[in-house]
């Protein structure tokens, strides 16, 4: 009796396919890329490069693609956490002398210690941030696009600006602790590829991320409550869960989020520049439209898509590189006008 | 008459037609009541502003579209004015050629981006355009051959407008303020012509309410996307207008997205959905972009001097003027979202 219950299940409600497509794509572009680079050192050292990168943007846009999926909001100042997240960084890094001490010193340990310190900082100091921002900026627009376009971009000119205030507008370096420098070198087939180390760090990281965001999302309730939502607002609402709620938690967690993102993109660039956020916002918008508006795994294959991009264009034809984001956002857009993974509702 | 001019769109308030009338004389007597370069300089940029703005607000008060290429269409039109003028010496005939093949670029431009990307939502429209204005600045940077990368191009005007041209009290600096403030005056003129034509009122049913208009039966996508075009072809005279004055074209001056952010506030501040909101507000953002500054570098000084309160000092550099007015800006988008003209209108006993 039972056992026939569970063995009709699957039958009375049909189980989404697996679209397995776009990460054929994604797997797809890697081949393609290795007989273009010809050596399959090269290959790697961009591979790992190129991953890196996508999860690091990743990490940054997950938390605005559900937000806006959750809430219909789309922020336009999500980069104020992410510069937030990088300029706390340094304050951490170079700011005392017992981290800066950890930093510079050649132990991995210790260097660990103190990145992991920034990067705590930072998501403190962003979900501050991000719990003000809702109150304060989004909170009164919420179903007015129109407004909430223009006002979010008011946000991001004045927090820009306060960062300014607070730490000064010339650019600032955020060197990487003394262990992180360099490169793992390694044979593949002709020749010595290189892997950056701190590559290597942001990869971890970023599928550290993306795992606990799976779980998160699929496997505690607070994660199917926010997957319904992002499908179905108002039937979560009538069930009587309060979904302004868990926005709010989804939306300092998105912050919390770009502002560690905030932290390995600084690191990655070396330097911070008050504008940081509104360079990545450009990044990340490019992002989530081709992952479909809302989707996790449509975010994190964008994302991907576009670090991988970035590093293959950048070697093949560094002129066409910085168009590449463009056109691949096209060449998606007319594949799947709604992007790779399109959330059902829109 | 003047109504005809206007066409039957009037400014609806004793304050805000006072207002109107002083600007407007202003302007046009501009080269004798300011003499310094720099209120000339001012008073110019800010004609072009008042053009660059109001051509945003047929898109964004009028249709509802938010856009964040507008700059491009004014860069496309100040680099078409600066590259042809380099290439073929200053001369009128070059200036036309310019700005002829700018409108047209523009037009394709516009037009491809409007038909690929305005069936969608508002906010997809917006990030797409975000992505392909900044992939726009990149290129103007990197085709340093043609356009002179970051160093911009430096270019002369024709013999009549150059500055060693005079004639009694009449140079060529004088002279090309006024083709500025005509040129700028006509083409506002037909900007009001259009939004008060039947076509505007198409636009502005749009931004109230799509759904519905599609279901009157007007094709949104084809108003949208005409909105669009005719909104980069202004924004185009106005980018080569301003090569024309500045006689000089770079990424800062016209692509950057500081302008764009700039015009969001003067389109706000001033009021949406009506085109003398682009007046007000480019004078005002045109004065305190200039003289707001001064104030805030008093405030500093006097923070400062007062002890327990000199770390708020740094709030009021006058680096800092861009906070306040966005913070204006958030301020206004909450609690007058119809701007200055809006609230001029809304004041009872100014009203008509």
């Amino acid at each position: 009796m039972n056992t026939t219950a569970i063995a009709a299940a699957p039958a009375a409600i049909p189980k989404a396919r697996f679209d397995g497509r776009p990460l054929a794509l994604l797997l797809a572009l890697m081949l393609l890329a290795w007989p273009l680079i010809g050596s399959s050192s090269s290959w790697v050292t961009l591979t790992v490069a190129g991953l890196a990168m996508g999860l690091i943007i990743f990490i940054i846009a997950s938390g605005l693609t559900l937000v806006f999926g959750l809430m219909d909001v789309l922020n336009f100042g999500h980069g104020v956490f992410i510069a937030t997240g990088a300029y706390v960084a340094t304050s951490v890094l170079g700011g005392s002398a017992l981290v800066r001490g950890w930093s510079g010193a050649p132990a991995l340990g210790l260097n660990l210690a103190a990145i992991g310190l920034a990067m705590l900082a930072a998501m403190a100091v962003a979900s501050a941030v991000g719990l003000v921002f809702e109150r304060l900026i989004v909170r009164p627009v919420y179903g007015q696009h129109l407004k909430q376009i223009l006002i979010t971009m008011g946000g991001m000119i004045v927090g820009e600006e306060l960062i300014k205030v607070v730490w000064g507008p010339e650019q600032l370096p955020l060197p990487l602790p003394q262990a992180l420098h360099g490169a793992f070198v390694f044979t593949v087939g002709d020749g010595a590829a290189a892997v950056e180390k701190y590559r290597v760090l942001a990869v971890v990281v970023g599928l550290a991320v993306f795992a606990a965001l799976l779980w998160g999302l699929n496997r505690t309730k607070v994660g199917l409550l926010v997957r319904a939502g992002v499908q179905d607002r108002e039937m979560v609402e009538s069930l009587g869960y309060r979904i302004r709620r868990l926005f709010v938690g989804v939306f300092v967690a998105g912050s919390a989020l770009a502002g560690l993102g905030g932290v390995l993109w600084g690191l990655y660039q070396q330097t911070v520049v008050p504008q940081i956020g509104s360079q990545v916002n450009v990044l990340i918008f490019i992002v989530i439209i081709i992952g479909g508006l809302g989707s996790t795994l449509g975010c994190f294959v964008g994302a991907l898509l576009v670090g991988l991009m970035a590093n293959y264009t950048g070697f093949l034809a560094p002129k066409v590189a910085l168009f590449s984001n463009i056109g691949l956002m096209v060449a998606i857009l007319l594949w799947r006008p709604q992007g790779l993974y399109p959330v059902a509702k829109r | 008459m003047i109504a005809r001019l206007l066409s039957h769109d009037l400014p609806r308030s004793r304050w805000l037609a006072a207002l109107l009338v002083v600007v407007v004389a202003g302007l046009a007597a501009a080269p004798f009541l300011f003499p310094g370069v720099k209120a000339l300089d001012v008073a110019a940029k800010t004609l072009v502003f008042i053009l660059l703005v109001a051509s945003y607000d047929l898109l964004l008060g009028y249709t509802g579209i938010v856009s964040f290429a507008h700059t491009m269409f004014f860069g496309i039109g100040a680099y078409g004015v600066a590259i042809a003028s380099t290439r073929f010496g200053a001369g009128w005939g070059a200036l036309a050629l310019g700005l002829t093949g700018a409108l047209a670029v523009s037009l394709a431009l516009s037009l491809v981006i409007g038909l690929f990307s305005l069936r969608v939502k508002a906010i997809f429209y917006a990030m797409i355009t975000l992505a392909v204005a900044a992939a726009f600045q990149t290129l103007a940077s990197q085709l340093s051959g043609f356009t002179g990368g970051e160093d911009g191009l430096s270019f002369g005007a024709p013999a009549l407008l150059s500055p060693a041209f005079e004639w009694g009290w009449l140079d060529g600096k004088r002279l090309s303020y006024w083709l500025l403030f005509v040129v700028v005056a006509l083409l506002f003129l037909l900007l009001l012509r259009i939004v008060n034509s039947p076509f505007g009122r198409v636009l502005q049913a749009i931004r109230e309410n799509d759904f519905r208009a599609e279901a009157i039966g007007l094709r949104t996508v084809v108003y949208r996307t005409l909105s669009n075009v005719l909104a980069a072809l202004f924004a185009t005279v106005a980018g080569g207008l301003l090569a024309l004055w500045l006689r000089y074209t770079g990424p800062d001056t016209t692509l950057s997205f500081e302008i764009m952010l700039d015009v969001l506030l003067i389109v706000v501040i001033g009021g949406m959905g009506t085109l003398y909101g682009a007046v007000v507000g480019a004078v005002l953002f045109m004065l305190a972009q200039n003289y707001l500054q001064t104030l805030l570098g008093a405030t500093a000084k006097a923070l400062a001097g007062i002890a327990g309160v000199a770390p708020l000092a740094a709030l009021f550099t006058p680096e800092r003027w861009l906070l306040w007015l966005g913070l204006l800006f958030v301020l206004s988008v909450y609690h007058f979202p119809t701007g200055v003209v809006g609230r001029l209108r809304a004041l009872r006993w100014g009203a008509r």
